[in-house]
C-alpha cells in the first residue's frame, strides 16, 4: 500500500526521529511511504488558541496537499482529533460547499499511528525488539476523542523483551495543553508533578505515548528532575529491532 | 442594563489567581480528597445504569429543545405558576432581582430571611442587597452557612466548604455562634449547626431559595437537596420567594425522569439524594400561603443568542466537571474569580458578562475533555472553550506579544519554503540560549516553559530535510 | 414602555432567531431509549427496597394489613418514643393504646418540635432507589409533620411499591398541585471533610413498615 505521512510541523522541526522510526515501520511491513514536500501543519494550534480565521488558510492548504492520498498516517492523536472533530465544522462555517466535499472525502482517510497499524493494516506484532521496562501515556486527545482504546498497549505487548508497566492514573492530563503549558505555566507545572510521580512509580526506564506534545512536557520535566527515565515515541519502540534496541 | 456574576468583573485573571491559590496546601489537599471521594462514587453508581448514555442523550435534547423555544415554555412556567396561585416575576439583570425580592420582603415589615443553596442569589450578589436594606439573611445549607459565618466565598458547586478543615470550623462556629464549648468531630459540627438554624426555621416567616427545575406545563418547582433545610425554608415560611434562572425551565412534569437519575449520580453519587421538593403555587393550609417566582436573565439571553455556546445553559449544575477536571483539582473554585467555577464555570461565567470580563478563564483550561466525559448532559465544554477563544481574541483580548507570535507562525506555516525557512531561522537564532543539546533560559512566553522542564535544542536536521537527503541518495 | 417581562421575552425571541421547526413536533421527536419499567416481581421489588432502607440505618418492618397496630406499636417500643404525631387523616385503627398520640389540627411549629416522633402513611416507595414518596395528603400529614420531629415511622403499601424512577414520575404527575416530598434516606451531608454525616435536619431516624397482603 501506498502511505502518505503527514508528519506534523512540530514533528517534522523538534522529532524527526519519529518521523524515521514511522518510515522504517511501515516499510518493514511492506509498504510504500510517500512524503508530500508541500505539506506543513493541520492548524491545531492556531485553531485551538483562538485564532481560528489564521488556522483556516493552513487547513485549506492541508485539504489541497492531500487530495488524493489513499491513506494518510499521522503520528500524533492531537493533529487527527483537529483533522476529525473541526475539519468539517470549519469548512461549513467557511460557507464553502466544495471545501466542505473535499473534507469529507478526506477526513475517512487519516489514521494516527496505531490505528494505522491495528485496524487499517490488521497487525498487532511489527517485529520490534526492545528489551527494557516501559510504561504508557495515554494522550488525552487519543483517549477522549480518537478512542484508541488499548492499540497502542497492543502494539507494545508485541514487542519482543518489552515489559509494559501499568502506568496509575494513565487517563489524567499531563498538563501540555498546548498553549496552556505557557499561558498557565504554574498549573501546567502541577498537573506535571502529579504525572512525573505516578510514573516514577512504576520503576520504568522508559515512558512513551502516541504523542511527542505530551513527551515534550513528560519529558521536561524528567529529564530537569534528573530522573534517568527517558521519553519515546510509541513509532521509536515498534521501529526498534535487534540492532538498534538502545533507547 | 448590567448583568453580574458575583465579583466576576473584577477578579484576578486565573493565572495570578491560581498561582496564588496553588501555595495552600490544605486547600489543595481538601480538593484532591473531596473530587477523588465523589468521582469515586459517581462512577460506582453511574456504572450500575445501563442506560446511563441514554438518559445523557434525553437530557441533552430536553435541554437543548427546551431553549429553542424558551419563549414559550417561560409564558407556559407563569401561567402554570399563577394558576395555582403563585406570582411570577420578571428580572432583566442582577440588580432587578435584588430589588423585587427586597421589595417582597419589606411589604412584610420582615427584617429577616431563612436562605436555601441558590447559587444564582450569590450571582446577583442579593445578600449585600438585602443587608443595605436592613434585612438579614441566613444561609442554611451547611457548607454556606460556613462560608457565611467564615466571611468566605464558596470554592465548589457541590461542596462549597471543602476549602476547611474541621478545626476551622470548630473555630468559626465557636465564634459566631457565640458558644461556650464544641467538639471537634463532624458529629459535633453539625449537630451545633443544626441547634443554631433550628430556632430559625421555626421562627423566620420568609424563606428565599432557587431551583433545579420549574417545570412548564403544571408550574411546579423542584428543589433537589441533601440536608433537610430545603424543606425547612421552603415549606415553614408563611412566604417563599424562589430565585430561577430562565435556563431552569424543563417542558413537563415527566421530563424530572431523566433529570432525578441524572443529578443525584452526577453530583453526590447517590442513586437518589435525600430530599427532593416538589411544590405548586400554594397548597391551602401546608407551606407558604404566598409564593414568588422571579424569573432571571442576567445574561443568559447573551448565551442563548450564540448558536455555537447555547448549550452552556443545559447545565443542571451538578458539579461532575468540577470533579473531573484535572486543572481544577490543582487550584479549587477560588481561582475563578467566580460564583461558578471549574470547567462549566470557565464558559458560563465570561458569556454572562457578554464576553467583557473573565477572559482568562477559557484559557483556564488544556483541554483534555474529561469534563465532557462526565457531563449528564453532555455539554461539549472544550469545544466551548476553543469558540469562546475566538470571540476573545475577536475582542482584542489577546496580549500583543501572542497575537504577534500566531501571525508569524502563520506566515511560517503557510507554505513548504517558508516553513523551511522558518526551522533554519529557529536553528540559527536557538544559539544563544543552546548548552549541551539543551536549550535555556529562552526569552518571553517560552521561559514559562525552561522555568521547570527542559527544552531540548532543535535538532539540526529536520524530517524533510532528511527525506529529501534520503531520495536524492536513492536516486543515485 | 414595557415591561421587564416584555423586553425578557423579546429579547429570547431575538436570540432564538435560528429556530424554525415546530416545538410540538420537536418535542414528541426527543429519543427517550432509557429504561422505563422492568418486569421485576413484587417480592424483589420489595427485597430491594428493604436493602435499600437497610442502607439508611431504617429498620423495615414487614406485616399484614390487620396487623398495622401491632406492628407500629412494636417499633415505637423499639425506639422508645411515647409521644407521637399523628396526621389528621391517619386511620384511628392504625393506633395502638398505651402511647400519646397527638393528632394535628394546626400545631404551630413549637408544638410539633416537642414531639418524639410522627407515624404517617405514604404515598408509594421507588425500590431501585430506596425512596419512599410522600404527597401530603391527609393519612401523610402537612409537610411540617414528617419534616420537624426527629424520629418519622412510615407505613408503605406493598402494593404500591414501584420499581424505577420513570414509574414514580408517572404515578407522580398524577398527583396534581399537591406538594410531593421524596425521602431517600434520613439527611446527609459530606460538607465537612467529606465525611458523610447523617441527619442535619429533617428527622434522623427513618423506620418503614411494609404492609404486604
Amino acid at each position: 500500500m501506498i502511505i502518505s505521512l503527514f508528519i506534523t510541523c512540530y514533528n517534522d522541526t523538534l522529532f524527526p526521529e519519529t518521523g524515521k522510526a514511522v518510515v522504517a515501520v511501515l516499510e518493514r511491513l511492506g509498504h510504500t511511504v510517500e512524503f508530500r514536500r508541500a505539506q506543513t501543519c493541520c492548524g491545531q494550534m492556531h485553531y485551538n488558541t483562538g485564532y481560528q480565521k489564521e488556522a483556516l488558510p493552513l487547513m485549506r492548504h492541508f485539504v489541497d496537499v492531500f487530495r488524493g492520498a489513499e491513506i494518510i498516517c499521522v503520528p500524533s492523536a492531537s493533529c487527527v482529533a483537529m483533522i476529525r472533530d473541526h475539519y468539517p465544522k470549519m469548512a461549513a462555517q467557511a460557507g464553502d460547499r466544495l471545501l466542505s466535499q473535499q473534507v469529507s472525502d478526506l477526513v475517512p482517510r487519516i489514521y494516527e499511528f496505531s490505528e494505522l497499524l491495528v485496524d487499517k493494516l490488521g497487525v498487532t506484532d511489527v517485529g520490534a525488539f526492545f528489551p527494557h521496562t516501559v510504561t504508557l501515556h495515554t494522550s488525552c486527545h487519543s483517549l477522549r476523542s480518537l478512542h484508541v482504546g488499548d492499540k497502542p498497549a497492543q502494539l507494545l505487548r508485541h514487542v519482543r523483551g518489552l515489559t509494559l508497566n501499568d502506568l496509575p492514573a494513565s487517563d489524567e492530563c499531563c498538563g501540555f495543553g498546548g498553549t496552556f503549558a505557557v499561558k498557565n505555566p504554574d498549573v501546567s507545572g502541577a498537573m506535571l508533578s502529579d504525572k512525573v510521580s505516578c510514573i516514577i512509580s512504576t520503576n520504568s526506564e522508559v515512558c512513551t505515548a502516541g504523542d511527542n506534545s505530551c513527551l515534550m512536557q513528560i519529558g521536561g520535566a524528567l529529564s530537569r528532575q534528573k530522573t534517568g527515565v527517558r521519553t519515546m515515541h510509541l513509532a521509536e519502540i515498534l521501529a526498534s529491532t535487534d540492532s538498534e534496541a538502545k533507547p | 442594563m448590567s448583568e453580574r456574576v458575583g465579583e466576576a468583573a473584577t477578579a484576578p485573571a486565573f493565572p495570578d489567581a491560581a498561582k496564588r491559590l496553588m501555595t495552600n496546601q490544605q486547600l489543595r489537599r481538601n480538593v484532591r480528597h473531596a473530587t477523588e471521594v465523589i468521582r469515586g462514587k459517581r462512577s460506582k453508581v453511574v456504572g450500575e445504569m445501563p442506560d446511563w448514555e441514554m438518559l445523557r442523550e434525553s437530557g441533552h435534547q430536553i435541554k437543548e429543545h427546551t431553549l429553542r423555544h424558551l419563549d414559550f415554555y417561560l409564558e407556559q412556567f407563569e401561567q402554570a405558576c399563577m394558576r395555582a396561585g403563585g406570582q411570577v416575576h420578571w428580572a432583566r439583570d442582577a440588580d432587578d432581582a435584588n430589588q423585587i425580592i427586597t421589595g417582597i420582603i419589606q411589604s412584610h415589615n420582615e427584617s429577616e430571611v431563612i436562605k436555601v443553596k441558590t447559587m444564582t442569589s450569590d450571582e446577583t450578589r442579593l445578600n449585600s442587597a438585602l443587608e443595605a436594606a436592613g434585612i438579614t439573611p441566613y444561609e442554611t445549607d451547611l457548607a454556606d452557612l460556613i462560608v457565611q459565618l467564615g466571611e468566605d466565598k464558596p470554592s465548589h458547586i457541590v461542596v462549597p466548604a471543602l476549602h476547611r478543615n474541621k478545626m476551622e470550623i470548630r473555630e468559626i462556629f465557636l465564634k459566631k455562634m457565640k458558644l461556650d464549648a464544641l467538639g471537634d468531630r463532624p458529629e459535633d459540627l453539625t449537630n451545633a449547626a443544626r441547634d443554631y438554624l433550628r430556632e430559625k426555621f421555626l421562627r423566620v416567616k420568609v424563606g428565599v431559595s432557587g431551583a433545579n427545575f420549574a417545570i412548564a406545563e403544571t408550574g411546579a418547582v423542584c428543589v433537589v437537596e441533601s440536608e433537610g433545610n430545603g424543606r425547612m425554608c421552603l415549606s415553614l415560611p408563611q412566604v417563599l420567594i424562589s430565585l430561577v434562572g430562565i435556563e431552569k425551565v424543563i417542558p413537563t412534569f415527566n421530563d424530572l425522569e431523566v433529570f432525578l437519575q441524572l443529578l443525584p449520580r452526577s453530583a453526590t453519587g447517590e442513586r437518589m439524594n435525600p430530599y427532593n421538593s416538589i411544590w405548586t403555587g400554594v397548597t391551602p393550609g401546608d407551606g407558604p400561603q404566598e409564593f414568588h417566582v422571579v424569573l432571571l436573565d442576567n445574561g443568559r439571553i447573551h448565551v442563548l443568542a450564540d448558536t455555537e455556546s447555547r448549550e452552556t445553559l443545559d447545565c443542571i449544575r451538578c458539579g461532575a466537571c468540577l470533579n473531573a477536571c484535572p486543572v481544577y483539582r490543582q487550584t479549587g473554585g477560588h481561582a475563578y474569580g467566580s460564583v461558578y467555577g471549574g470547567p462549566i464555570g470557565a464558559i458560563l461565567t465570561p458569556q454572562l458578562q457578554n464576553m467583557e470580563h473573565s477572559q482568562s478563564l477559557p484559557y483556564a483550561s488544556s483541554l483534555c475533555g474529561a469534563c465532557y466525559e462526565v457531563c449528564p448532559v453532555k455539554i461539549n465544554i472544550p469545544e466551548i472553550l476553543v469558540h469562546l477563544r475566538g470571540k476573545v481574541v475577536e475582542r482584542g483580548g489577546a496580549p500583543f506579544s501572542e497575537k504577534l507570535a500566531m501571525k508569524t507562525a502563520a506566515f511560517g506555516l503557510a507554505g513548504p519554503a517558508r516553513l523551511s525557512g522558518m526551522q533554519k531561522l529557529a536553528r540559527i537564532g536557538q544559539r544563544p540560549f543552546e548548552h549541551d543539546g539543551e536549550l535555556r533560559n529562552l526569552p518571553g512566553m517560552l521561559s514559562n516553559w525552561t522555568s521547570f522542564r527542559d527544552m531540548p535544542a532543535i535538532p539540526k536536521e529536520s524530517f524533510r530535510e532528511w527525506w529529501a537527503k534520503r531520495e536524492q541518495d536513492e536516486m543515485k | 414602555m414595557s415591561t421587564a417581562k416584555q423586553e425578557i421575552l423579546e429579547r429570547i425571541r431575538g436570540a432564538l432567531r435560528d429556530v424554525e421547526s415546530s416545538r410540538a413536533d420537536e418535542y414528541a421527536a426527543i429519543p427517550r431509549a432509557y429504561v422505563q419499567s422492568t418486569s421485576d416481581a413484587l417480592d424483589q421489588r420489595l427485597g430491594l427496597l428493604t436493602d435499600r432502607l437497610h442502607d439508611y440505618d431504617a429498620t423495615v418492618y414487614r406485616c399484614a394489613p390487620t396487623d398495622i397496630q401491632r406492628t407500629i406499636g412494636e417499633a415505637l417500643i423499639a425506639r422508645e418514643k411515647e409521644r407521637i404525631l399523628v396526621p389528621v387523616g391517619l386511620p384511628g385503627e392504625w393506633l395502638p393504646p398505651s402511647f400519646d398520640f397527638v393528632v394535628d389540627r394546626g400545631l404551630t411549629y413549637e408544638e410539633i418540635n416537642v414531639m418524639e416522633g410522627v407515624v404517617t402513611g405514604s404515598a408509594f416507595a421507588i425500590a431501585f432507589t430506596g425512596t419512599i414518596v410522600l404527597r401530603h395528603s391527609a393519612e401523610e400529614g402537612r409537610r411540617a409533620l414528617t419534616l420537624i420531629p426527629d424520629y418519622h415511622l412510615c407505613v408503605v403499601q406493598a402494593r404500591d411499591v414501584v420499581q424505577t424512577v420513570p414509574e414514580a414520575i408517572r404515578k407522580m404527575a398524577l398527583f396534581g398541585a399537591s406538594p410531593v416530598t421524596t425521602v431517600a434516606g434520613p439527611s446527609a451531608t459530606a460538607d465537612i471533610e467529606m465525611t458523610r454525616i447523617k441527619g442535619v435536619h429533617g428527622p434522623r431516624t427513618l423506620d418503614v413498615i411494609l404492609v404486604v397482603d
